[in-house]
């Protein structure tokens, strides 16, 4: 089945945009990804038509850059930090109880619901870690209970559904830079697991 | 000294992240006074500031400009929002908090260097922070401040925001450029620079979100008052991403020349209760490691160079005693091994190697002798990669290995991290 009509309308409007087509090949990726939930091989050539190159020229930026799913995930999207700083405050714990709830990383839970995977890669929240983000949002000052309550409540930390927990624009405080723990409960887990696991 | 809020004066007032809120502050005040001003002097009072660029590199600003060749057109300019450096979010912050000022900046840039298309590239990963900043280029669009004869002058610019999609490299301005143009995010050689042949093999001016945003500040008071602040050879504010095991973790903006200690104890609030400062990365994932010892250096990029790190893209990461140094070089180290692009060979199967021997360290199997390959592996790296992704994989774990020798030495067939479970001689 090829595109859609608001898909193709929407790569179109993409790649006219830049001084070269070529230039929206990773917009034209992510716009796939946003109304499929994943990119199949069968997009390479649809987008390659629309943006007069070839399909192994789309396959070969789709496969460079890590955010691109190339099979299906679940309803949801986790992706947890475990660069330095995140690790500095706790990550090794957050990571462990994904495992023990869902399994190793790149898991779908049993449900269908949350695929979660763990990365290397800095995601840009050191001052508000563990941090993870949630279908592209950051969800910060994590705890090994949060992110229980997270997989259970889901809906609960996605923008616009009135949560205190996701880490939007403006959630942090304006002088205070850094962001507070939102409950008194978390208050105590938090500093529970300031400190880095002691396990090895 | 303490915070010196430019950059960061009006966070936290209402609205400042849209049109109405930012023009409350003055904001476009300086576009509007840089749009009567010829490029030539524009590119003056920049260089006059001594504004040295903020993505890491910290080249002076003007210089940067004025490489572009005479008379070559189209003219490109890209804003390297690709922020992606271990321990650094103040692109991000920036973004969030006050967006309208990097697109007053882009603007004045733009207009500086004749280029009526503008880009900039923000990292895959900072998805809202995209969508954040489509939206103030619409704002802009309908005040008449972008697009065709902006503020009624003859001069027309667009704005396309870029988001990329997971990769470390493309912060490398010529992997930028290849990302933007479709292409996987490589570096490209040096020479041509951007200057003379960069996207669309035109001349093109790569600057980071935190330059771009310092301008409206530079226009609107002049370069030699922006000079007045910070110190000598490092002119101005910045902003500092401070992470760790400390008390108040946060971007905090300062005034270039105060001391590293006075960072970490006034903004930072100190170490964490029972935490006592190990060791901290002054500039991200990339840079080597520093001691106690150094906390009374300026944050100035020469004299933490001379200290034998830098300043880097502006991270602070601050650990104590039970931090692991081979645990955070391998991490560091995992994080090149991803990130590597695969284009030349030293990086690719160097940070593979560095990698395996890294892991069988922290697990305790390596041995004594596997140390030298260590630094073998390094020595065979660093200097003699594409780009700097390579040699940078070797900067902290080489450090951290001269600094904390004994502590690599003891992992060597240890059962146990001898950091976190130290052993008890009876």
């Amino acid at each position: 089945m090829t595109f859609t009509d608001s898909l193709r309308s929407t790569i179109t409007a993409l790649r006219d945009r830049y001084p070269q087509p070529r230039s929206a090949v990773i917009p034209a990726l992510w716009a796939v990804q946003e109304e499929e939930g994943f990119i199949s091989a069968e997009r390479f050539a649809d987008i390659a038509e629309l943006l007069s190159i070839t399909p192994s020229e789309v396959e070969s930026v789709a496969t460079f850059y890590s955010m691109f799913a190339l099979k299906p995930r679940g309803k949801h999207f986790l992706l947890v930090c475990t660069n330095v700083s995140c690790a500095l405050r706790g990550s090794d714990d957050i990571v462990e109880r994904l495992e023990t709830r869902i399994g190793p990383s790149g898991s779908t839970s049993a449900d269908g619901s949350v695929t979660w995977e763990r990365t290397i890669e800095c995601l840009g929240a050191c001052g508000y870690g563990p941090a993870m983000q949630l279908d592209h949002h950051f969800v910060e000052n994590l705890t090994p209970d949060k992110v229980v309550d997270l997989l259970e409540h889901t809906e609960n930390y996605l923008p616009g559904k009135g949560s205190a927990h996701h880490g939007k624009p403006g959630a942090h405080e304006a002088h205070e830079h850094h962001s507070e723990p939102t409950s008194e409960h978390e208050e105590s887990d938090s500093k529970k697991s300031r400190r880095r696991s002691s396990k090895r | 000294m303490a915070e010196h809020r430019l950059l960061t004066a009006h966070v936290g007032e209402e609205g400042l992240d849209t049109l109405t809120g930012y023009e409350r502050t003055g904001g476009y005040q300086a576009l509007r006074k840089t749009l009567g001003m010829t490029p030539e002097a524009i590119i003056e009072e920049v260089k006059a500031s001594g504004l040295r660029g903020r993505g890491g590199a910290a080249f002076p600003t003007g210089t940067k400009w004025s490489f572009l060749p005479k008379d070559v057109y189209p003219r490109y300019l890209c804003c390297n929002a690709d922020e992606s450096e271990p321990g650094c979010f103040k692109d991000r912050y920036l973004i969030d908090k006050n967006p309208h000022q990097l697109i007053e900046g882009l603007l004045i840039a733009a207009f500086a260097l004749q280029v009526h298309h503008a880009f900039i590239y923000i990292r895959g990963e900072y998805h809202d922070q995209r969508l954040t900043l489509e939206r103030c280029v619409e704002e802009a669009r309908a005040k008449g401040y972008v697009g065709k004869k902006i503020m009624g002058k003859d001069f027309d610019c667009e704005i396309i925001v870029h988001g990329g999609a997971g990769a470390y490299i493309c912060g490398e301005e010529t992997a930028l450029l290849s990302s933007l143009e479709g292409y996987r995010g490589q570096p490209r050689l040096k020479p041509p620079f951007p200057a003379i042949k960069g996207l669309y093999g035109q001349p093109t001016v790569v600057n980071n979100v935190e330059t771009l945003s310092t301008l409206p500040h530079i226009m609107e008071r002049g370069g030699a008052w922006y000079k007045t602040i910070g110190c000598e050879s490092s002119a101005g504010t910045r902003l500092f991403c401070c992470s760790g095991h400390i008390n108040r973790p946060g971007v905090y903006e300062m005034a270039m020349g105060t001391t590293i200690r006075e960072l970490l104890e006034e903004e930072c609030q100190g170490m964490l209760e029972g935490s006592d400062l190990k060791a901290f990365q002054p500039g991200g994932g990339s840079m080597q490691v520093l001691l106690p010892e150094h906390l009374d250096l300026p944050l100035d990029f020469d004299a933490v160079a001379k200290a034998g790190s830098s300043l880097g893209a502006g991270a602070m990461v601050f650990m104590d005693q039970t931090t692991c140094m081979v645990n955070v070089s391998m991490r560091l180290v995992d994080f090149y091994h991803h990130e590597s692009c695969g284009k030349c060979v030293p990086c690719r199967e160097g940070t593979y190697f560095e990698s395996k021997l890294m892991h069988r360290l922290e697990a305790g199997d390596a041995t004594l002798e596997e140390l030298s390959t260590l630094e073998d592996i390094c020595d065979n790296m660093n200097g003699k990669c594409f780009c700097p992704l390579g040699d940078t994989a070797t900067w902290f774990v080489m450090s951290a290995y001269k600094a904390f020798r004994e502590e690599f030495r003891s992992h060597c067939g240890a059962a146990a991290c001898p950091v976190r479970h130290p052993v008890v001689m009876v």
